[in-house]
């Protein structure tokens, strides 16, 4: 089930009115079995947050918690414990978490430096955000920080130094075919490329816009990151 | 015809002639006790008019029934602190000439998602009748509401000489929603939007402002996630001469807030936005002169924002910290030695939030520097359980030894003892709200390891003044025996992970006489504490447990003797709905009215009791459970 609705909001509300359901009009409620979209704050943000090599192999389905309170955090698998955190706890507005999220690498670096900011997008989210690239030593930083602002964000699988093997063709395709969420970005060239592919310093230097996209809909990027690779090697 | 259903004429105060008169026995004979219409008039020109507070004027309106319908005449201001507690119409019925409302929907606990994102709190019925009842409406308050854009559309149509908006936690609507009020409401001039969750329709909405000279005294969009024309927005304050409070959000370089500070020069509040370089600089190019920026600004009183700071820019704002009475540092990473040099000049400090990146060496400059620190909050950068914790038992024990005014403080930590916990209790007596969160669960005393009832029991019984309360750490019953015991001021309490027994729950409800919101999540009480503060919940505006140890059979009960409460029970999961001995959440209320219609979906089964308002539901699941109320009179009705 699809935490964030694709739909634009007002599709939504159109939806609602020839539903068929109890309450009063114009009040909110549940709209084909999907949690209404409310933002960033409440209850999605709590189902959403879960360990993601849990959700890819429970498949798409459910995202019931088995464990209501004790739910694995998607920082976990990035940096820190594997202590399990519970729901609302610490009791911090989720705006300060992600937006902490960003600057810790921030205080880590030691401030200071020309800053290169890029929009992020993603597919089906309601809002965008900017992130610092500069902030970040590797990709494993970057999805770290993009994981803790996207909470439903996915990660296809990265090798110690975070560069996809793009000669493997086989375990690329898999990441692609799931229904995983993808990073991709826009270069100088006005190209998509699929994030992982060049070293580090050189995507942060030709990074223009990132779009986290479902993995399906990044299936076209393949071949074309592909090609490239081969130009450039 | 009777006092009572006869409305005296209010316009003008005309004087009407009187059909008796007593005249006195002794005395001054010209003395001429005046008739009951006198009476009533005099009442109204001379003592409600007068009466502001909500407090003083619900007293007047218990007087007597003349009292009362006069009060409801003339009362402008309304206050709904828990919008299902009175259905929109009774209030309409009742006030006739409202011209500012605050409506408070959803419990504090639903910003740390424990409440499904489908529970309620819509602006629409409350606007529906509004619009019809209020069309002088100025101002509108929410909090914790769900608004659309389409309730800002028809808000703005509806209210024509709409004044002030300010809109504190709230959802649903976006940027199209803002180009709406923008557009339409042209006497605004308080546009307020605080920690809200707005979505980006990619709506220029800035540029919808009507292009002449605005009445704007208050623009705050900080909360606002989203790009904003900047070039507009510099129009917009350079045409809003009365402009006195902006905030900008992230999206603003900071080469940008000096353009709008030169324009801006008589501002008193001031959120900086991103305070950091967002755009490509070319080499060599000249930075603009931030400092003289911020010391033209000489009303400053009031700064915060700091969104992505660049720590090298934080020297810019020395020119105005020692006016400064409220700074708000709370999104920026810095360090002790960074905020040094800054916090020394601001002596006047009454407010000041934080982030425990300044750790306990930073809070000592605090204490130093700001004597007359009213207000502290220390947030933490890392909101983990067991992170490391730069802040401790040394910097609250420093802003006790230092801020001897102090009167509110929210502190987040990974440690603290009892003894900086007494400390501050007797360095601090003009405490009013004491909050403290050690982030760890059940953690006790480092230092000592014993729990921390003796801390929080010193806090309740020093600060007398103390009203507000939320505890953490490791804590037995003794710390909720202490509460009842001498927190008989504290109105709200906000309880996790605490207590032994059903006895910490109960010193609670029947120790406390002005308890009016309580919320309580993973802690052991039960039912037989429930029906502890039976005597007490008609007092209380609501009451929170969540993953305690209250039974549906527990709730059932309390909904049963109890028919002026609404209780709410949800549960998280299809399954644990029957099998669950426990009930996940119970949220209870009292309510005037029928229970409430829009309560999410749910599927309809035969009930086995005869309660108010009883509701499971699971987030994004259609509930189970059926409504089965009983209306004043007695007579029971289902409802939808």
């Amino acid at each position: 089930m699809a935490m964030i609705s694709k739909e634009h909001k007002k599709e939504k509300l159109e939806f609602e009115e020839t539903e068929l359901r109890l309450g009063l009009p114009g009040g909110g409620g549940i709209v084909n079995g999907d949690l209404v979209k409310n933002g960033k704050r409440g209850y999605t943000e709590t189902v959403d947050l879960k360990l993601n090599l849990a959700l890819k192999e429970t498949g798409k389905g459910e995202n019931l918690q088995k464990e209501k309170n004790l739910i694995s955090c998607s920082n976990d698998s990035v940096k820190h414990t594997h202590k399990a955190q519970v729901v609302g706890w610490p009791p911090v507005r989720s705006f300060r978490k992600s937006l902490m999220a960003v600057q810790k690498s921030n205080s880590e670096e030691g401030g200071g430096g020309a800053a290169s900011f890029v929009k992020v997008s993603m597919d089906g989210a309601p809002y965008l955000r900017k992130v610092d690239l500069n902030m970040y030593k590797s990709y494993q930083d970057l999805y770290g920080a993009l994981g803790k602002m996207f909470s439903s964000f996915t990660m296809g699988k990265c090798d110690s130094q975070g560069m996809m093997d793009f000669m493997n063709e086989r375990k690329l395709m898999d990441v692609l075919n799931g229904s995983d969420f993808v990073p991709t970005y826009e270069d100088k060239d006005g190209d998509w490329m699929l994030v992982g592919d060049v070293p580090w310093g050189m995507f942060v230097g030709s990074c223009n816009r990132l779009c986290i996209m479902k993995g399906t809909e990044a299936i076209g990027l393949a071949p074309r990151a592909m090609e490239k690779c081969k130009n450039r090697s | 015809m009777s006092e009572d259903e006869e409305l005296p004429d209010l316009v003008g105060g005309s004087t009407r002639s009187s059909n008796s008169t007593a005249v006195s026995g002794g005395g001054d004979q010209n003395y001429v006790s005046p008739s009951p219409d006198q009476v009533l008039e005099n009442v109204i020109e001379n003592v409600l008019y007068f009466l502001t507070s909500r407090h003083d004027r619900n007293a007047a309106s218990l007087v007597c029934k003349s009292w009362y319908h006069a009060e409801a005449l003339t009362r402008s201001e309304l206050f709904i602190g828990n919008c299902y507690s009175v259905s929109p119409c009774r209030v309409t019925n009742r006030f006739k000439l409202i011209k500012a409302i605050a409506i408070k929907g959803k419990p504090r606990f639903s910003d740390f998602s424990l409440l499904p994102p489908d529970w309620g709190a819509h602006f629409a019925p409350w606007l529906r009748a509004m619009a019809v009842s209020y069309r002088a409406l100025e101002k509108v308050y929410l909090k914790r509401m769900c608004v659309s854009d389409e309730d800002l559309a028809i808000a703005a149509h509806s209210f024509p000489i709409l004044k002030e908006l300010v809109l504190v936690c709230c959802e649903g609507f976006g940027t199209d929603g803002l180009a709406i009020v923008a557009r339409e409401c042209r006497h605004i001039r308080v546009l307020e939007l605080v920690d809200s969750d707005i979505t980006d329709d990619e709506v220029d909405w800035i540029s919808c402002f009507p292009d002449d000279v605005t009445c704007l005294e208050s623009l705050i969009f900080d909360c606002v996630e989203s790009p904003i024309n900047f070039e507009a927005l510099e129009r917009l304050v350079a045409r809003s001469p009365s402009l006195k409070k902006l905030r900008l959000n992230s999206y603003i370089s900071i080469r940008q807030l000096y353009c709008l500070m030169i324009r801006a020069p008589q501002l008193t509040h001031l959120g900086t936005g991103s305070f950091s370089t967002l755009e490509i600089v070319a080499q060599g190019e000249q930075e603009p002169d931030y400092i003289s920026a911020f010391a033209a600004c000489k009303s400053l009183i009031c700064l915060s924002g700091f969104k992505d700071i660049n720590p090298e820019y934080l020297s810019a704002i020395y020119p105005v910290c020692g006016n400064l009475t409220s700074l708000n540092l709370s999104y920026a990473n810095i360090s002790a030695e960074q905020l040094k040099p800054v916090i020394c000049q601001c002596h006047k400090l009454q407010t000041f939030w934080a982030l425990d990146s300044v750790s306990d060496e930073g809070l000592q400059a605090v204490s130093a520097a700001c004597k007359d620190l009213r207000e502290l909050r220390v947030f933490p950068v890392e909101a983990l359980e067991d992170a490391e914790g730069p802040v401790s038992e040394v910097g609250l024990l420093a802003i006790s030894e230092g801020c001897r005014k102090l009167q509110s403080i929210l502190y987040f930590c990974q440690r603290m003892t009892n003894a900086a916990v007494v400390a501050m209790s007797k360095n601090c007596p003009d405490l009013v709200v004491f909050r403290l969160c050690i982030m760890g669960r059940h953690r006790p005393d480092h230092v000592t390891g014993e729990p921390m009832d003796e801390g929080f029991g010193a806090i309740v019984k020093n600060c007398k003044k103390l009203t507000r309360l939320a505890v953490s750490g490791l804590l037995t019953d003794r710390a909720f025996n202490y509460i009842g015991q001498y927190g008989k001021l504290l109105r709200t309490l906000s309880v996790a992970f605490a207590g032994n027994t059903d006895l910490g729950l109960k010193y609670l409800l029947e120790g406390c006489p002005k308890l009016l919101k309580l919320e309580i999540r993973d802690s052991p009480f039960g039912d037989s504490a429930l029906f502890a503060g039976l005597h007490h919940y008609y007092n209380m505006r609501f009451m929170w447990l969540s993953s305690c140890k209250v039974t549906r059979h527990g709730c059932e009960e309390v909904a049963r003797q109890l028919p002026g409460l609404v209780v709410e029970v949800i549960a998280l999961n299809e399954e644990d709905k029957e099998t669950n001995e426990y009930v996940d959440t119970m949220y209870l209320y009292r309510s005037l009215d029928r229970p409430r219609a829009d309560a999410p979906r749910m599927m309809v089964r035969p009930p086995l009791i005869v309660g108010k308002a009883l509701y499971k539901y699971k987030a994004g699941l259609p509930l189970a459970g059926l409504k089965i109320s009983r209306s004043p009179c007695g007579s029971m009705y289902l409802s939808s």
